[in-house]
């Protein structure tokens, strides 16, 4: 039934995030047009054109595909292996201690002193909550300890950070704290990208091949383990490939809201309920996602630094209620 | 088909089972039965593997992929977390298969899908059908990994009639055309007529194993399950009504 119309959906959505994708290249405050700024991006043209090109949009366009990518596929992984559609990647604790990272890198100097520290310590966050939550469950542990461990690092990680925050005795680095964690993709460098993209690579490889697995959890995970699926190796698979996303995605955009659970909910119906086919879907959507929204940043308050975490949440909250009283309605 | 030998399992320090030995072969219908509590869910899980247990499986030796090869099984409570297609629900009996989008796995499912009448339905919803339209996509779910042992955690718990004399019937037929069945049930009458065996857990132990007429006895019954009951051999079985409890009352 769903079966053709899903190479249809991909497709639409792969031309979508190339549209985004060529169109966040082409609008900002510097106004060039658009066979100059292609121009420009190939080398040809003005130095400084190319310098603009290459140094701002390029990195941003690319990491808001990168980011949204993450965080839409992630979302769907974690929403399947729950068998939740309220799940959403920060569960597991990764985002919260990505952020703490960060956090610690921006108070100790650490971020001023040296460019790449603020993302590595976010990373170096990122994968400390791994351990944590992988130690806390237990070997054998289920789909509850794994969401009460995640919650738990959640919660202390959010701890720190306000400690941090709390006992800040410099109130820029708190003002530059404060504005960090609420996501933005301006001024990032191709370092940016680099230091992303390998974890984002890993990430997307160990997420990738979990699809079959989601699709037999749709039973219980009794079912999925005597048809075939081997739970602890998923469980490692998921929690490591969740964690190099959102720990990467969080470690150069800050915390960019309610892409990873809002966006699976919306092409769910579009994939015929099947979580398998919901990851590459919720991939691209959530690359389209983020690239519309960091587009729309810059377009509704060019000059004023409106972040895109807070129009994530801005306009993803009251969506995400939209669709909650739809699916009620519709007893989904 | 399936071998337990000494199958043993402690929780908070009580046995939950206890020495378990239990031998079921091709073309046997075997229903274990047991008061709540009895551990009859413990014994199904333990049996796969996926409770670790003491004592020997032979099942829970394989890896994840022979077991699945080896046996199907098919959870207590029916749960389908997603509104996915009958269609799609049903080819999840294949996913421990290599090449799970080639024309046997297309075979197996389409068999699955005739054998429980499905056709049908098989473009709708699974989440919106009934508890015994569910059921049925389950049990093909669990046909279509064609495997020669089958086992099922109270498959006829919530249907109405019909429905559980059309699961009975099917499991029986499966056992006479080669498989083996193991299903545990509350329904002692349904058992009685149906099963080929029936075997009687009593607080983590076998209290009786063997031909219908032979566990469910008055002093069975009164002894595991605290019950009276009228027994009647009649033309297509035994005939099983539960008259009293022992104890003027259990509860």
């Amino acid at each position: 039934m769903t079966a053709p119309r899903q190479p249809l959906l991909i497709a639409a959505l792969s031309a979508l995030v190339v549209a985004l994708f060529l169109a966040s290249l082409l609008i900002g405050p510097a106004g060039i047009g658009p066979g100059q700024s292609l121009a420009a991006l190939l080398g040809r043209g003005d130095e400084m054109l190319t310098l603009v090109m290459r140094e701002l949009r390029l990195p941003r366009a690319i990491l808001g595909l990168l980011v949204g990518a993450a965080l839409g596929m992630s979302g769907a992984v974690l929403q399947g292996f729950l068998r939740n559609p309220l799940a959403e990647p920060g569960l597991i604790g990764t985002s919260a201690s990505a952020a703490l990272g960060a956090v610690l890198a921006i108070q100790t100097g650490l971020s001023a002193a040296f460019p790449l520290g603020l993302p590595l310590a976010a990373l170096a966050g990122a994968a400390l909550s791994v351990l944590l939550v992988l130690a806390l469950a237990g070997p054998r542990g289920g789909t509850l300890a794994l969401i009460l461990a995640g919650i738990a690092i959640s919660a202390l990680a959010g701890a720190g950070t306000s400690l941090v925050l709390n006992l800040s005795p410099n109130p820029f680095a708190a003002n530059e704290i404060v504005f960090w964690m609420m996501g933005s993709l301006a001024d990032r460098s191709m370092l940016h990208v680099g230091i992303a993209a390998p974890f984002m690579g890993l990430g997307f490889a160990a997420l990738w091949p979990t699809r079959r697995a989601l699709q037999a959890l749709t039973l219980g995970e009794d079912a999925a383990a005597s048809s075939g699926v081997h739970l602890g190796r998923l469980r490692l698979m998921l929690v490591a490939g969740i964690a190099a996303l959102i720990g990467s995605a969080t470690a150069v955009a800050g915390t960019v809201g309610f892409v990873g659970l809002v966006v699976p909910h919306v092409l769910r119906r579009a994939v015929g309920a099947s979580p398998a086919r919901l990851v590459p879907a919720s991939a691209l959507g959530g690359a389209a996602t983020v690239l519309v929204a960091d587009i729309a940043v810059r377009l509704i308050a060019p000059g004023r630094d409106l972040k895109l975490g807070v129009l994530t949440a801005l306009v993803g909250a009251p969506f995400f209620l939209h669709l909650i009283l739809k699916t009620r309605r519709e007893g989904l | 088909m399936l071998e337990l030998r000494a199958l043993s399992l402690h929780r908070a320090g009580r046995p939950v089972l206890n020495g378990i030995d239990l031998r079921i072969g091709a073309g046997e219908f075997v229903g274990l039965l047991g008061p709540n509590g009895a551990g009859k869910t413990t014994l199904l899980r333990a049996a796969l593997g996926l409770l670790p247990a003491r004592g020997h499986s032979s099942l829970a030796a394989l890896s994840v992929r022979e077991r699945a090869h080896a046996a199907a099984y098919m959870p207590q409570g029916r749960e389908i977390a997603w509104p996915m297609p009958v269609e799609a629900l049903v080819a999840l009996g294949r996913i421990a298969h290599p090449h799970s989008a080639g024309s046997t796995d297309r075979a197996a499912i389409e068999r699955a899908i005739d054998a429980l009448h499905l056709d049908p339905l098989r473009h709708r919803r699974a989440t919106e059908l009934s508890g015994g339209e569910q059921a049925r996509t389950l049990i093909a779910r669990a046909l279509a990994q064609e495997t020669p042992l089958l086992i099922a955690d109270e498959p006829i718990a919530g249907l109405d009639p019909a429905a559980q004399i059309e699961v009975m019937r099917l499991f029986r037929q499966l056992a006479e055309q080669g498989h083996a069945v193991l299903a545990s049930l509350h329904d002692l009458g349904l058992a009685a007529r149906h099963c080929t065996r029936l075997v009687m857990l009593h607080q983590g132990k076998i209290a009786a194993d063997g031909p219908p007429e032979a566990v469910l006895t008055a002093g069975n019954l009164g002894r595991v399950f605290g019950i009276t009951a009228h027994l009647v051999q009649g033309p297509g079985g035994l005939m099983f009504q539960p008259l009293d409890t022992l104890r003027g009352g259990a509860l």
